[in-house]
């Protein structure tokens, strides 16, 4: 399978990006690992007439600290995410998460931008940039913008990225002491996206959860931060009951499709399996 | 669509050529350089098959494009061997019966080859994760994994004067 033709524009800088963007307008796409879009492409699913590769562009990769907030370069590769000294001290979540994700040749490729920016309900960052409340640096036109990972996802395919603008950084503050974090993917095989995945951030205050976040990936048109589930938490002793009524919650919240993974009835009960197995894995490693 | 000069080198030789911005890496390197080691399997970067070296990491070359490589270091399986000598993967690959029907040896042996530098003294249990890009419907994987334990213990002797 070829792709469709192209013309290829290989930008040195993010505003050669962003003009170029501007002035071949929706004919154009940004190509970050291809790792998604090479493959609908070659089934036509996708068929732009320009590609605008970003991959050299050394100011959307790496990653360093500022203050108490780790930047992440939006065309940092997840295995750079899973070796990063400073996420593993920092956001250890992502580098955890990071090795279900693809497999090792893909995790050289794909990037936590194009993971997040492609809007696909089965990709992992969605979920996990909302529990880390991370934000994204978007720049367009008119400068840059910084938008929080809660509210960017808007549905399958669409976010808050505007056609003209290029995705730039990922802004994550640094977990504080204690903080107990899992992602939870039950996947049928390496490579495959999740059947249900649930992302968790928590923190104590003696016997008390006093800070929690819960976050769904491909169970519904676009990754779901269940609030309801983190309400039944929030204040209150972590026990058996209150974890159970928040597994019910973001039950309540699922909308998953059917597909090869499982009918909706499965896929629902799993989410509420990975979100029990996350809160449990998360609380036992909170300080 | 105008085409793009690329200038890459393979397996340490000096490539140009203009290529179509469309064309795979999997397609240069099998087409425009005859270098047919490399298989095409799935397309899709699911099996492997077509994995190569480029700059020092392993990528599966379906989902790569050729002027993606412009000034890049490309390492593909025919490669490896040294002057008729074999590299330590494809021996270990030969003697531990890594193989069966061979079609996804060439991208067994590049993410093997990289695998031990990442990481040269695995565990089975890292070996299946540091493989688990690459797919053999021949199912011979216990072989595979001893094979990629040999070529580890091999790599880590002291190398003869």
């Amino acid at each position: 399978m070829i792709p469709p033709r192209f013309e290829y524009h290989a930008p040195k800088t993010v505003g050669e990006a962003v003009a170029l963007l501007g002035q071949l307008g929706s004919d154009a796409k940004l190509l970050a690992g291809g790792h998604s879009l090479l493959p609908m492409m070659k089934l036509r699913f996708a068929q732009p007439e320009h590609l605008i590769d970003i991959n050299r562009i050394p100011e959307l990769k790496g990653i360093r600290e500022e203050g108490g907030t780790v930047v992440i370069g939006a065309m940092t590769v997840e295995n750079d995410l899973i070796t990063s000294p400073i996420l593993q001290a920092k956001v250890p979540l992502l580098c955890e998460a990071a090795k279900l994700i693809a497999d090792p040749q893909v995790r050289n490729r794909g990037t936590i931008g194009g993971d997040i920016a492609h809007g696909d309900p089965g990709n992992d960052h969605p979920a996990l940039s909302i529990v880390i409340d991370a934000s994204f640096v978007l720049e367009g036109p008119n400068g840059r913008r910084t938008v929080a990972a809660d509210g960017f996802f808007l549905g399958t395919y669409m976010t808050l990225l505007e056609e003209n603008e290029v995705m730039c950084e990922i802004r994550v503050p640094a977990f504080a002491a204690g903080t107990g974090y899992a992602y939870e993917k039950l996947k049928r095989k390496t490579g495959d996206w999740a059947t249900a995945g649930c992302a968790v951030v928590i923190r104590k205050s003696g016997d008390q959860v006093s800070h929690v976040r819960v976050a769904l990936t491909n169970v519904a048109p676009a990754v779901v931060r269940v609030e309801a589930a983190e309400a039944a938490l929030l204040g209150k002793p972590f026990n058996a009951a209150n974890v159970q009524a928040a597994v019910e919650a973001a039950i309540a919240a699922c909308d998953p499709a059917e597909d090869l993974r499982g009918d909706v009835e499965y896929k629902t009960a799993m989410a509420g399996e990975m979100v029990k197995r996350a809160l449990n894995k998360a609380w036992s490693r909170c300080a | 669509m105008s085409k793009k000069l690329v200038t890459v080198s393979v397996n340490g030789k000096k490539e140009e050529k203009a290529v179509e911005p469309r064309t795979l890496l999997i397609h240069f390197l099998r087409e425009e350089l005859n270098l047919t080691g490399a298989h095409i399997g799935c397309e899709t970067s699911h099996c492997g098959a077509c994995t190569v070296d480029i700059d020092g990491r392993s990528v599966k070359s379906c989902t790569h494009l050729a002027v993606q490589c412009d000034g890049s270091e490309v390492l593909t399986v025919e490669g490896l061997a040294n002057k008729g000598v074999l590299h330590a993967v494809q021996e270990g690959f030969y003697k531990e019966h890594g193989l069966q029907c061979g079609f996804c040896t060439p991208g067994m042996l590049m993410r093997a080859y990289r695998f031990l530098q990442e990481n040269p003294s695995p565990t089975e249990d890292e070996i299946r994760h540091g493989m688990a890009g690459n797919l053999c419907r021949c199912t011979g994987y216990q072989n595979i994994v001893k094979a990629v334990q040999y070529a580890a213990k091999k790599l880590q002797e002291p190398v003869a004067a």
